[in-house]
Formats: structure tokens, sequence, C-alpha cells
């Protein structure tokens, strides 16, 4: 006897009124196709069999509910589902970025926090009053140059200016305050490292 | 004439099927899952 090999609509017919058997063989009979689209977007095989499922989880929600209509085609119509399920994927994704640990990497070696913890932020603090003590110690013509540069970062041709010298001089000044503020470092024996 | 090269496919077009457990799983979500119409209300109820 020969069998008639029955048509997506007939299949999807007979689901609706209750053959189960119908919707294996839709699976089977598009299976491939439909994972293939999945993967060809989301290039993961864990997230294809998810969205995968997913797709059919609608499917079935749809098909039992009475809500499908035969004007398009069943596996156009599965595909159409399906890209909308990688679409939210994506989405959700975007929001909620994960990232996936691998063997031989871990994502905290190279994540850090910016923010100082209590005590380095202490440490910073000591060494900026202690370099702020030293900074008064200049001749005031080197110290003046100095502050303008590093604290109102003001640029030398601005530091001529204001000092109403010429820019070599506002130069030479603060070469002279970079070597005694070293000078006074290593005198007062001062670690400004943290 | 330059010859354009195709890197290899990873993963062969026969391996591109969804697992057993994935079809068996959906096989018993559509014998469990039973939805009740009630006028505009619709009712999901999976059976275990």
């Amino acid at each position: 006897m020969i069998s008639k090999v029955l048509t997506d609509s007939e299949l999807v017919r007979d689901y609706i009124s209750g053959d189960e058997v119908a919707l294996e063989k839709l699976i089977h009979r598009h299976k491939q196709k439909i994972y293939a689209f999945i993967y060809s977007k989301v290039f993961d095989r864990d997230v294809t069999e998810d969205v995968f499922q997913d797709t059919f989880v609608k499917v079935i929600k749809t098909l039992k509910k009475g809500n499908y209509n035969e004007e398009g085609k069943f596996l156009p119509w599965v595909i159409r589902i399906s890209h909308n399920l990688v679409i939210d994927h994506f989405r959700r994704n975007q929001r909620m970025p994960i990232f996936k640990v691998k063997d031989d990497f871990d994502i905290l070696s190279v994540l850090t926090d910016g923010s100082r913890h209590a005590e380095s932020q202490m440490i910073k603090d000591q060494i900026e009053v202690d370099l702020g003590k030293l900074i008064l110690q200049l001749p005031d013509d080197q110290r003046e140059v100095l502050e303008m540069r590093l604290y109102r970062d003001l640029s030398f041709k601005e530091i001529s200016e204001v000092t109403d010298v010429s820019i070599n001089t506002a130069l030479g000044r603060m070469r002279y305050a970079l070597i005694n503020l070293r000078k006074l470092i290593k005198k007062n024996n001062v670690i400004l490292t943290d | 004439m330059t010859k354009n090269y195709t890197p290899e496919k990873v993963v062969s077009q026969n391996l591109l099927q969804p697992k057993q457990e994935t079809i068996d799983f959906i096989l018993a979500y559509s014998k469990a899952l039973r939805i009740f119409n009630c006028e505009v209300v619709s009712f999901e109820l999976v059976l275990n």
C-alpha cells in the first residue's frame, strides 16, 4: 500500500484536530531548515536550541488557540517566528550582555574597578599633602610657574603672559622647579608613590 | 588570478539539527498543553 505524503496544511489541520503525530511529522520535516536558519543568525548551538524550542512553543500555542490562518505557508510562518525570537534574543543581550567564561580565561583577571579603595585613596591624599608642602619650599618664581602649569593647567604661552616673562624663561623656571622638587624629595626622604 | 579560499565550515550541515531531547520536550509540551478559550480570555493549562 502506498501511503500518501501529507502536505503541511493537512498536517496542521490534523494537529489542530488533536493528532499529535502530525506535529512530530512537521517538526521532522522542517527541523533542519529552521535550525540552520536560527544558527546562521546566532552562531551558538545552545542559543539555537533555545530559540528552536521557543519557536515551536509559540507555534503550538498559536495552533492550539486557533489563531493560525492558512494565508501563508507553514514553513515561512515558523521561520518568521524564529526570526522574531532571534531579534528578541539580541535585544535582551544588548540590555544585559552575557560573557561566557572559557576554560583558560577568567574575565575577573581583566575587569577592574576604576575607583580606588579606601587605603589607596588615603595614600593618594597623603602624597598630595606631602607634595603641596614640598612645592611651598620652592623659590616663588618657580613655584608660581609650577602651580600654574600643574594645578591650573595653563599653557607655557599663557604662563609667560601672566608672569610677563618669555616662554623660554617660563620653561626654564619649570625645569628648575622640577629639579629642585626632586632634590627636596630626596633630602626629605619622601615617598611619593602608592 | 588570485584564488579565493573560503574558511572551512566548522559545523557540517548534517550536524545542524536540534537535539532529540529538544524535540522530545516540544512534543511532550504539546501533549501536556490544553488551551481553553473563554470569550475574550484564553486559559493555558500544562498538565504533568
